[in-house]
């Protein structure tokens, strides 16, 4: 809990960079950004003061790093395969990173959910729904 | 008002019916109940996810079809929900949470395929209310509504953005801090009077604003997938054996049944019409109300079907009354509603007072797709039951890594742009923190689309009243909101100050389980 009120104390300068602006255009922001401030020292005040007794902690029981590292990396794989390989390799990767994160995952039942939902993703949204995606193209960007 | 308003709304909704029974709005609106009913059933897949996950796909679609097809998977995975509560004793969804209580002990005395049955039928019931609610109050509300000027709306939104925020879930001042993050969030890009560009930090990409996709897939999506990846569930489906002949309940069962959903329906609507208190709040003020009339309170939590019947209806009922406030004022009255508004304003559609008039064949279609989608679902839930139990077997690591690309090839499909697919990671990552900090996500999509207007509504109030900010309280109708947010704010700070005296009652606690 004093962790969290720790968080709160260092995000409010930071939202503080927002209410600098011209008057026309920055009015709303300037408002709320002071709005903000206020309920964070609110939120950090009242953290504080039940910080004994209640106990809660910021992770969950268990801390699957791995797996989160997982699930934010396969929009990245997205992007980067996608952008490089066009939307079959960019698919693959995506799923393929995705499901690494899962604890009981095999390489075998990887490769197979990747390739099934690359197969109906691309026939789904490249043939049927025509988004303009190259569906493979080597070393593009 | 009176007779001639309640000939035009059936008029009115006679059209929307021939709207919703072409062919095409047909199908859409039976892939969206069957959509919704699924993924109410699928635990870690609420409809919020799925919404934003379908959203992309409608790009391609009509408006009308596109609506009736999202709000299909709104309500349908509300019928999905309870199946999850009664059999297994999963709170999938919180509005169910409350169902669990004497849902799955009616299950384990084999009683379970009558709950089902008359859940589904009070579903019904409690729906159809709701929608009748819905025919006759909203072009009323809407007379009401197209008087206002700038300074009713701006103080309406404020209403409905405070409201939203603090009588949901979680710790009031976090929820107000959330709204105020989504309307910065609205903030960003290129302003729509001067064209100055607003914490942009110089990226081209981020002048057109943040893609309400993003957002959405990035705190329900992604946040959602690092909240329940790995999470070990174990599913007992030991009890979920139904078959069709279990589901007639018995004559002592209607009987009993048929107060309760009176009441939950009253509960229900009540709630609707508050902004901000939702089906979950319905459904539990349902159980309590069920709990203080009936004559053996001892007896609840045992298998009572009153326990059952009184949350189904009342959530029900106030999923479709929320709707009202949503489509006849432009004001959602939670992150869902928002969604919504969000897809139809993708579609070019502004919502407002004015979307009746303009469109009516989205607004009477949609009213009139709902009578349609309720009936398919009661129609679907009883075979299907079976099937969506099996579903619950599929394990999540096939589920989320195929949401996963959903979701990017989504983003990427909006605006043909890879850094929006980057743009949805950061804000699932900062989602995520958000939650691991007591910080509930929803209001901030609740304040990101409503800030763009509520920040246009509030210059142009003051541009006419030439800078003077009482014009927010000399105008009548504009006072009343802003009195209410006022006695709103009094109201929380009040419950907070209160000593707590004699603990807990059991619906609060649950409450707090479910989240």
């Amino acid at each position: 809990m004093i962790l969290f009120g720790l968080v709160m104390a260092l995000k409010g300068p930071s939202y503080r960079l927002g209410t600098l602006m011209h008057m026309g255009p920055g009015f709303l922001p300037t408002a709320l950004g002071v709005i903000l401030i206020c309920l964070g020292i609110a939120i950090a005040g009242s953290a504080l003061t039940v910080a004994e007794g209640e106990d809660e902690d910021l992770l969950p029981a268990n801390r699957e790093w791995f797996a989160w590292g997982c699930i934010l990396a396969s929009p990245l794989a997205f992007m980067l395969f996608g952008a490089l390989g066009g939307m079959i390799p960019g698919t693959f990767a995506c799923v393929f990173v995705a499901a690494l994160g899962d604890r009981d995952a095999t390489l075998k039942s990887m490769l197979a959910l990747s390739a099934v939902v690359t197969f109906f993703g691309v026939l789904l949204f490249s043939y049927i729904l025509q988004i303009p995606m190259p569906v493979l193209r080597w070393g593009g960007l | 008002m009176g007779w001639p308003v309640i000939a035009t709304a059936l008029t009115d909704l006679f059209h929307g019916f021939e709207v919703a029974f072409e062919p095409h709005n047909l199908m859409f609106c039976f892939i969206g109940v069957l959509v919704g009913n699924m993924v109410g059933v699928l635990p870690g897949m609420g409809p919020l996810a799925t919404i934003s996950i379908l959203l992309p796909l409608t790009f391609g679609i009509k408006p009308v079809g596109a609506i009736l097809m999202l709000a299909g998977v709104m309500y349908g995975a509300q019928y999905g929900g309870a199946i999850c509560s009664i059999l297994l004793n999963l709170p999938c969804h919180p509005p169910h949470a409350v169902t669990c209580l004497d849902g799955f002990p009616m299950t384990k005395q084999g009683r379970g395929g009558v709950a089902l049955g008359v859940t589904v039928f009070a579903s019904f019931v409690g729906a159809s209310w709701g929608i009748t609610e819905m025919i006759f109050l909203a072009p009323v509300l809407v007379k009401v509504a197209l008087e206002f000027g700038p300074a009713e709306i701006c103080s309406l939104m404020l209403l409905g953005l405070l409201a939203g925020s603090t009588l949901a879930r979680g710790s009031p001042v976090k929820g107000v801090a959330m709204t105020v993050l989504g309307l910065m969030l609205g903030i960003v890009g290129t302003d729509i009077e001067t064209g100055a560009e607003r914490f942009t930090f110089g990226m081209t990409h981020l002048y057109d604003g943040i893609e309400l996709i993003a957002l959405a897939l990035g705190l329900f999506g992604i946040g959602e997938f690092m909240n329940s990846v790995n999470q070990v569930s174990l599913v007992n489906t030991k009890y979920a054996k139904v078959r069709l002949r279990d589901m007639r309940p018995s004559k002592d069962d209607i009987k009993r049944s048929i107060f309760p959903m009176i009441r939950g329906t009253l509960v229900g609507s009540l709630c609707a019409l508050i902004p901000g208190t939702g089906p979950t709040i319905a459904s539990f003020v349902a159980y309590a109300t069920e709990k203080k009339v009936s004559r053996t309170p001892e007896l609840f939590g045992t298998g009572m079907i009153e326990g059952v019947v009184a949350p189904e209806t009342s959530t029900h009922s106030s999923v479709q009354g929320d709707f009202i406030p949503t489509m006849s004022l432009g004001i959602p009255g939670d992150a869902v509603m928002a969604l919504l508004l969000g897809a139809l304003m993708i579609q070019g559609i502004v919502p407002g007072p004015q979307l009746i008039s303009e469109h009516p064949d989205i607004f009477w279609g949609l009213v009139a797709s709902f009578w349609i989608g309720n009936i398919l679902l009661v129609i679907l839930n009883v075979p299907l039951i079976g099937l969506w139990v099996k579903m619950l077997t599929i394990p999540y690591k096939y589920l989320y890594p195929s949401a996963m690309f959903f979701v990017c090839i989504g983003v990427y499909a909006a605006n043909n742009d890879m850094f929006q697919v980057g743009e949805t990671a950061v804000i699932g990552f900062v989602g995520y923190v958000l939650m691991r900090l007591g910080f509930h996500p929803a209001p901030i999509l609740l304040g990101f689309v409503l800030g763009p207007r509520f920040e246009e509504n509030f210059r142009r109030a003051l541009l006419i009243s030439r800078g003077d900010l009482a014009v927010f309280v000399e105008r009548p109708i504009s006072a009343v909101f802003i009195g209410l947010c006022v006695l709103l704010i009094a109201l929380q700070v009040f419950v907070r100050l209160r000593p707590k005296k004699n603990g807990r009652t059991v619906p609060q606690t649950a409450l707090e389980s479910a989240e």
